[in-house]
């Protein structure tokens, strides 16, 4: 709180140092080049799948149930005889599509609003975001899991919505917070004067300056929603077997696990380290634009 | 110190009065949302709900006697007023799939939540006050690097995973007993093997917490530790032990409270996944158990209740945060 404060105080000190140096910020590290390679990898992987030579993730191979990493099975079979890898890599198709079709939703319905609200203000912004800070205190994970054991039958697109509407909230608030900052510019009052639409100030003046955090706060939502979509696959709400996704691999692994302990293990590492990649980006991202402490 | 003299009417008139009678009007209103959204629940069911709720026990007695509790042969307003009333008075509804009023599986399913949280609590508190404070009075120190490394991975695994690898370990390679799934007795038959049976959902879902206040807390009080008051303080000769906790922890504990309070909110909601798991009949057992049974009536009193329960610890902790820094009050 003090910080924020303080680096209120002091933010026309640091504009103007890093408008005349640019050149002064500290390289992202080769860990944030490891990180996105990881991610670009898994989502080629993901999107190419079934040109890939890879095993039916769903045909069961009766000669070689529970065998382990082998050069044929390079992660092993589970326990009906079904490949892991391939099963792995269709699988983070699910977690791909849900999280990045969810943050789709999110942020084309709260982005726009939050950034028109913020540079109109007055009473649509007032009404807008009475209403979102009033959804922000409906805890989101019941309303999704409600909503969805409501909402019968279950499918994928209406995971990706009722996901995608209950994280808007969220996103508007990060959003309006970011573009206030920018609305209150010089140059943005300069763009009004000339008589600029709204909508032109929206994308060539705001747009551009909260595009770090956008970008980052983007990343972050989708690791987020990758571990949701993984618990509701638990929950059985999510995709159901045997259409294989992280979750619920983990989920059928489960019962198996003392015997077959790599069943757990590698899915939940494919999800684990996606999921710790993005957000390795997203932090790196944040304090490479030295933007401040976003609360999610 | 509560300053409840705040409360009395003098105060009620200032800034004071109307900080708390506005947090309160907002506190009606979101629970009057909520109440809404829980009620409409049943509606999205296609077609009939009764056909849903009723499940195999549909019959034209069944349907009649739905249709006087939730006062279906009504328009749908009429229909949340009857419903609202009898909330108010304490009934949720009987459930027709398990014969049993939905407040009574609702209040046999809350100790058990509670006494989880209870203990993640501590544990999460106990460990992240004072590695925050360490790591926060000697910043880029080995044990800073270590502890804000290893939470930012924390942070990246889910707690449906933290728990399946901890019962992978603990209770199936290392075999420790009452640890794993289906071991849950009540504490009042056997305090030991209840709280050895509560060990590993507790340990989870302290992680995730300890992740979040150590970081908050850390953040917070680095930027404390280099105000002027701080300098002054120690200039005077006061004892470093005195400054972080009398100067430094109080104004650094209003945003780890501010943290607290939302988080403890979810794990109301988070803690759903884990009890699934290892079968502890607290409310989101309960809840799961009811939504595999298609028992819409209970899915719908748990979500009233987690939700109101959300929302009303958020206010306690607003209140608490207050009584700590009255000067917010003042924005």
């Amino acid at each position: 709180m003090f910080k924020s404060i303080k680096s209120k105080f002091n933010n026309d000190a640091d504009e103007k140092s890093a408008l005349m140096k640019p050149e002064k910020k500290p390289p992202l590290g080769k860990m944030f080049w490891i990180s996105v390679g990881w991610v670009c990898l898994n989502i080629f992987l993901a999107i190419t799948a079934n040109l890939l030579p890879l095993k039916d993730p769903i045909a069961q191979d009766y000669n070689a149930i529970s065998v382990g990493p082998s050069l044929h099975y390079w992660l092993g079979t589970d326990d009906i005889g079904r490949d892991i890898l391939s099963r792995i890599i269709f699988g983070s198709r699910i977690s791909i599509a849900v999280s990045f079709g969810a943050m789709l939703i999110a942020f084309g319905l709260g982005a726009p609003t939050a950034m028109l609200a913020a540079l109109r203000r007055g009473r649509f912004d007032n009404i807008l975001t009475t209403i979102m800070y009033s959804l922000l205190a409906f805890p989101a994970i019941i309303a999704t899991i409600s909503v969805l054991s409501f909402w019968v039958p279950r499918n994928l697109v209406k995971v990706i919505i009722v996901i995608g509407i209950a994280s808007t909230p969220l996103v508007y608030r990060v959003i309006r917070t970011a573009s206030l900052a920018v609305a209150s510019r010089d140059f943005v009052t300069a763009a009004k004067v000339q008589g600029a639409t709204d909508r032109r100030i929206l994308i060539k003046e705001i747009l551009p300056n909260i595009m770090p955090i956008l970008l980052s706060f983007l990343l972050i939502g989708i690791a987020s929603v990758v571990a949701i979509e993984g618990a509701l696959a638990f929950l059985g709400l999510s995709i159901s077997p045997p259409t294989p996704s992280w979750g619920n691999m983990i989920n059928e692994a489960r019962t198996v696990m003392s015997s077959n302990p790599w069943l757990v293990i590698f899915p939940s590492l494919a999800l684990c380290l996606f999921i710790l990649s993005l957000n390795f980006i997203g932090d790196r991202l944040r304090n490479y634009f030295d933007v401040a402490e976003v609360k999610i | 110190m509560p300053k409840l003299w705040l409360l009395s009417s003098r105060y009620l008139r200032g800034d004071v009065g109307r900080y708390l009678l506005q947090r309160l009007v907002t506190l009606i209103g979101i629970l009057f949302v909520v109440s809404i959204g829980s009620f409409y629940l049943i509606h999205l069911l296609p077609g009939d709900p009764a056909v849903f709720i009723l499940g195999l026990n549909y019959n034209s007695v069944t349907k009649a006697a739905l249709d006087i509790q939730l006062g279906l042969n009504k328009p749908i307003y009429l229909q949340y007023f009857t419903w609202i009333g009898h909330v108010l008075h304490g009934n949720l509804g009987t459930s027709f799939i398990s014969h049993q009023t939905v407040i009574s599986t609702i209040s046999r399913a809350l100790p058990v939540e509670l006494e989880l949280i209870v203990l993640s609590q501590i544990m999460a508190f106990g460990a992240a006050i004072p590695l925050a404070m360490r790591s926060a009075r000697k910043p880029d120190s080995t044990l800073d690097r270590v502890l804000s490394a290893s939470s930012f991975v924390l942070l990246s695994i889910p707690i449906f995973i933290l728990i399946v690898l901890l019962v992978l370990l603990v209770s199936i390679k290392l075999g420790i007993p009452n640890t794993g799934p289906s071991t849950y007795v009540p504490f009042m038959q056997n305090p030991g093997v209840n709280l050895m049976s509560l060990l590993l959902p507790a340990i989870t879902m302290a992680t995730g917490s300890f992740v979040l206040y150590f970081r908050v807390l850390r953040s917070d009080m680095t930027g404390i530790l280099q105000e002027e008051f701080i300098t002054m303080a120690r200039s005077k000769g006061i004892s470093q032990r005195r400054i972080m906790w009398r100067h430094a922890f109080r104004p650094a504990s209003v945003s780890l409270l501010g943290s607290a309070g939302v988080n403890i909110g979810g794990l109301l909601a988070s803690g759903f996944i884990i009890q699934f798991l290892l079968a502890i009949p607290g409310l989101g057992f309960t809840l799961i158990a009811a939504i595999n049974t298609s028992d819409y009536l209970l899915v719908q009193g748990i979500v009233l209740v987690v939700s109101a329960g959300v929302i009303i610890v958020n206010f306690m902790f607003d209140l608490i945060i207050f009584f700590v820094d009255p000067r917010i009050a003042r924005d």
